[in-house]
């Protein structure tokens, strides 16, 4: 199944665990400490980020580390770029009111 | 959009901070006028072909803007603004939180800090929006993401608009 970077950022928990692992690779059971829900609940979580190729699994002896890929992070971006778009719109919308606002002054 | 004005957008992710700078050319009390009454914000708020809808404000501190963005489907999504500080034609502080039709408050939100100053006839404004969690800079920009949406769907439809009524002329010829 296809995944993308917008179905990883959608669910709070996922959210949180990004933010963690962001600081360090971390094993499942270590994010787990971190949430109520359960192990199980973390690894699905987990999956689902794997899925959306945002997180990396590197064995290192017997557990196994997640790593946040900062790369696939960058998609987010694009993201603050259409936030950008939107007050640029707003902005010359105020433009154009300024303008008629001056023009009514006269 | 005038490309002689400065317009600096600027997010620093690990201070949670979105800082955008924009130039205008107006004088101070009109550009303050604009940001601070009802009807006039009303005006341009909201990205078109949104609609900002104003359901109450008191521009006061303590006071607040119950505010909404209408999609072009009819759909509110409502936001509160609550003032903190004011100090006139220089400086305001908000707090800014979405919410549901009676104002009940989705936490967490974010704090407005708002600038304004005048240089040979233009007037500068300086907005820094902090955000409390990462996880509320995403909805707002998920929000945002949506409204980028819209606006494309928009012109979609005015280009199904032409291109449909072109074919109408190809049929007359």
């Amino acid at each position: 199944m296809r995944r993308d970077i917008f179905q990883a950022i959608a669910d709070p928990t996922r959210r949180a665990i990004i933010a963690l692992i962001a600081l360090q690779a971390m094993t499942p059971n270590a994010l787990a400490e971190h949430f109520d829900t359960s192990r199980q609940a973390v690894s699905k979580h987990l999956r689902i980020l794997t899925e959306c190729e945002l997180v990396t699994q590197e064995q290192k002896g017997r557990e196994i580390f997640y790593t946040l890929e900062i790369e696939k992070m960058k998609e987010i971006d694009k993201w603050l770029e259409q936030y950008r778009k939107i007050w640029e719109t707003r902005f010359s919308q105020l433009d154009e009111l300024l303008t008629t606002l001056k023009d009514a002054k006269k | 959009m005038n490309n002689d004005l400065l317009f600096d957008f600027i997010v620093d992710k690990p201070t949670k901070t979105v800082t955008i700078n924009r130039e205008f050319a107006a004088e101070l009390p009109l550009v303050w006028d604009a940001y601070t009454k009802q009807e006039l914000l009303d005006q341009w708020w909201a990205p078109k072909p949104l609609e900002s809808r104003t359901k109450a404000m008191d521009f006061s501190v303590g006071g607040r803007r119950f505010y909404a963005m209408v999609m072009l489907d009819g759909t509110e999504r409502w936001s509160v603004q609550k003032y903190k500080s004011i100090t006139p034609k220089s400086n305001f502080k908000f707090f800014n939180a979405f919410a549901d039709e009676n104002e009940n408050l989705e936490l967490p939100g974010s704090d407005w800090d708002l600038n304004f100053s005048e240089e040979n006839g233009k007037t500068k404004v300086s907005i820094s929006i902090y955000n409390e969690s990462l996880e509320r800079l995403e909805k707002m920009i998920e929000m945002g993401f949506k409204e980028g949406y819209t606006m494309q769907m928009n012109n979609l439809d005015d280009l199904l608009a032409k291109l449909s009524q072109a074919q109408k002329e190809e049929r007359k010829k």
